[in-house]
């Protein structure tokens, strides 16, 4: 538990988020995620298959939604370490999901820039549009909401990354737009980075 | 100054290998293969790049620290994260000049005697990912990367590894954990990477845009790149320019140009928003001191910007008008800070923890004038006792804005509320997700 001499303590202070993942279903790659993986491996030295872990944990991200216990393990058996030195990775970067979300993950930036930008704003009607709240996924499994850090793409504030996509420029009365648009066109309707001119 | 990392950003199929060729491209390798490596690492440094990833430090010297008589292999790891809120250049010349970084990367790793490159890309780059990706298979069908490379004997490879979603992973020993499947989280040093890099070989982490003048020192020589601009700031720089200004974006200019062209000049991001005053600026990435509206009259480089009190850092340069309040500026910024903080180090996982809940009381209006000191000394508990710079890096936006904002956060105090009014601002705070 934190402390300083002068700290105020009751209120405000934060019990751990952490929890281990679940169990989930019995978990294995599919012939072609595995071959895949093999590939990624291939690309470090033969004794070194650990630094595919990120793209392993991809893998099974792409292929059920988000990582389980059950996958977890399958991993440390494919690359060739322990569940635990696994576990610790998955604990450690923002982008692995340890439950369900949604078909679409909305991730609005809220450091600085977007949000000298309104990205506070953003999030507010997203939130008032989906009827969830920042951290929270919709009854249906359609939309998760979460307000993320920089996304580094802050000359086009207020962006908001959806699943592995970017959508710049985003303003507070483009929220449902936003949502019906993902809803009925899926996600042709994102803007991209604009830096790609060859749309 | 003529732009040369980003002539072509904007036609077209820049990024192409085709493109890339017919203007020129992948010359400057052919000119270095035909040189030695210790010449190139000469050139690179006779010519004063400086790193542009945010410390500013001698290319040519990280490159001469390399162990060569080491039996190990070498590797040269490209620090594409780009993490550091305020600044996105280096995916601007991933997605459009990729061959740029992969003739840049193939010449670093001739010079240090390196047979693999990895260019570690953070994870929220998945459209940088698959452009990389196309043009490395492109290069290497051609020839310019693999083995026996333009029929010169060097076998040379390039693989993007994507990062998962860690500020951390930027800095360059925790860059080296997360490739090898750990968390990103730094190391003790020394030793340094130089001698104890990756896989504990001797690795050079260099950032992208560090990479991509290289090509340039060889083609044109390490005099001409020496001479644009200031004296020991010399070469092509970008800066992203982003905040309250008409026209955000990334600018490239020599480091002779004055942050405030780049904040007001039409040719760049074309004066403030609205048209409202200027309040503060940051000039390169959260991690550096603010400068006031009367500290921009300098060069933009790393030698002028130190001069007045704040670092280039990655030249992200964050401007905020006077509707932008600094308590919660410095609360925003924390935020990331604790939200990023890899743990490893107490000062840092604990205070940024403390400042950022400290901070969000007094912008609630609950704070007490012995919060003003509570900030000071964490943050001066945090200063210089961490094992990297992401302590400094948060113990900043506090300290810079109390030295430059202090009667803002006594109002505040004083009348137990926000004293700014911004429009931008969300109107009934939603449940913020710690």
């Amino acid at each position: 538990m934190s402390f300083h001499p002068s700290m105020n303590y009751g209120r405000g202070h934060q019990k751990s988020a952490r929890a281990m993942p679940e169990e989930g279903s019995a978990f294995e790659y599919t012939a072609d995620n595995r071959a895949k993986l093999e590939a990624i491996c291939a690309r470090y030295p033969d004794d070194q298959r650990k630094s595919a872990i990120l793209a392993a944990l991809y893998l099974v991200q792409h292929q059920q939604g988000y990582i389980t216990r059950n996958a977890i393990r399958h991993v440390g058996e494919a690359i060739g370490c322990t569940a635990e030195e696994v576990e610790e990775v998955v604990s450690f970067y923002t982008m692995f999901y340890t439950r369900p979300v949604g078909r679409y993950v909305l991730q609005v930036c809220r450091t600085l820039s977007c949000a000298l930008m309104g990205a506070e704003r953003v999030t507010e009607e997203l939130a008032k549009t989906l009827g969830i709240e920042p951290g929270q996924t919709d009854p249906k499994g359609e939309f998760s909401l979460f307000e993320v850090e920089c996304l580094g793409a802050c000359d086009r504030a207020p962006v908001v990354g959806v699943n592995d996509h970017w959508h710049e420029c985003q303003k507070p009365e483009d929220a449902r737009a936003l949502v019906e648009g993902l809803r009925t066109k899926g996600p042709a309707v994102l803007t991209g980075c604009y830096l790609k001119v060859e749309k | 100054m003529e732009p040369l990392l980003t002539t072509h950003i904007a036609e077209p199929n820049a990024a192409t290998l085709d493109f890339y060729v017919k203007h020129g491209g992948y010359e400057p390798l052919k000119k270095a293969l035909a040189m030695t490596p210790d010449a190139v690492v000469e050139a690179v440094k006779a010519s004063g790049l400086r790193g542009r990833g945010g410390a500013g430090f001698p290319t040519g010297m990280k490159w001469q620290f390399i162990d060569k008589k080491s039996p190990k292999p070498k590797y040269l790891c490209c620090n594409a994260d780009e993490s550091e809120p305020g600044t996105f250049k280096d995916h601007v010349l991933m997605e459009r000049n990729p061959h740029l970084l992969f003739e840049g990367c193939l010449i670093g790793c001739h010079a240090i005697g390196a047979k693999v490159a990895y260019i570690y890309i953070r994870g929220e780059f998945y459209h940088v990912q698959e452009v990389l990706e196309a043009e490395l298979e492109k290069a290497r069908a051609a020839g310019y990367i693999g083995r026996n490379i333009l029929g010169t004997g060097f076998d040379c490879e390039i693989y993007v590894h994507r990062g998962a979603g860690a500020y951390e992973a930027g800095e360059e020993t925790a860059l080296i954990e997360s490739l090898e499947g750990k968390r990103a989280q730094p190391r003790l040093k020394p030793p340094f990477p130089a001698t104890h890099g990756l896989y504990g070989c001797p690795s050079a982490v260099n950032n992208v845009e560090t990479l991509c003048n290289v090509p340039f020192i060889i083609e044109r020589g390490a005099d001409w790149f020496a001479k644009l601009g200031p004296e020991k700031n010399g070469g092509p720089k970008l800066f992203c320019v982003s905040g309250h200004v008409k026209r955000p974006g990334t600018y490239e200019a020599s480091m002779d140009v004055s942050l405030r062209d780049l904040i007001y000049d039409p040719k760049f991001a074309g004066g403030m928003l609205d048209g409202r005053p200027l309040k503060a600026v940051i000039p390169g990435g959260s991690s550096v001191p603010l400068l006031l509206p009367d500290q921009i009259d300098i060069p933009a480089s790393f030698d002028g910007i130190a001069k007045a009190g704040s670092l280039l850092g990655s030249a992200g340069i964050i401007v905020m008008d006077n509707t932008t309040c600094m308590v919660w500026a410095a609360q925003n910024l924390l935020h990331f800070y604790k939200h990023e903080s890899c743990g490893k180090c107490t000062p840092c996982r604990e205070g940024c923890d403390w400042l950022f809940r400290i901070l969000e009381k007094i912008e609630r209006g609950e704070g007490e004038q012995r919060d003003i000191d509570l900030l000071l000394s964490v943050s001066n508990n945090i200063l210089g006792k961490t094992l990297c710079a992401f302590g400094d890096a948060a113990a900043t936006p506090v300290l810079s804005t109390i030295k430059l904002f202090q009667a803002e956060y006594e109002a505040h105090i004083r009348e137990g509320r926000c004293t700014v009014s911004a429009p931008w601002r969300a109107t009934a705070r939603v449940a913020v997700a710690h």
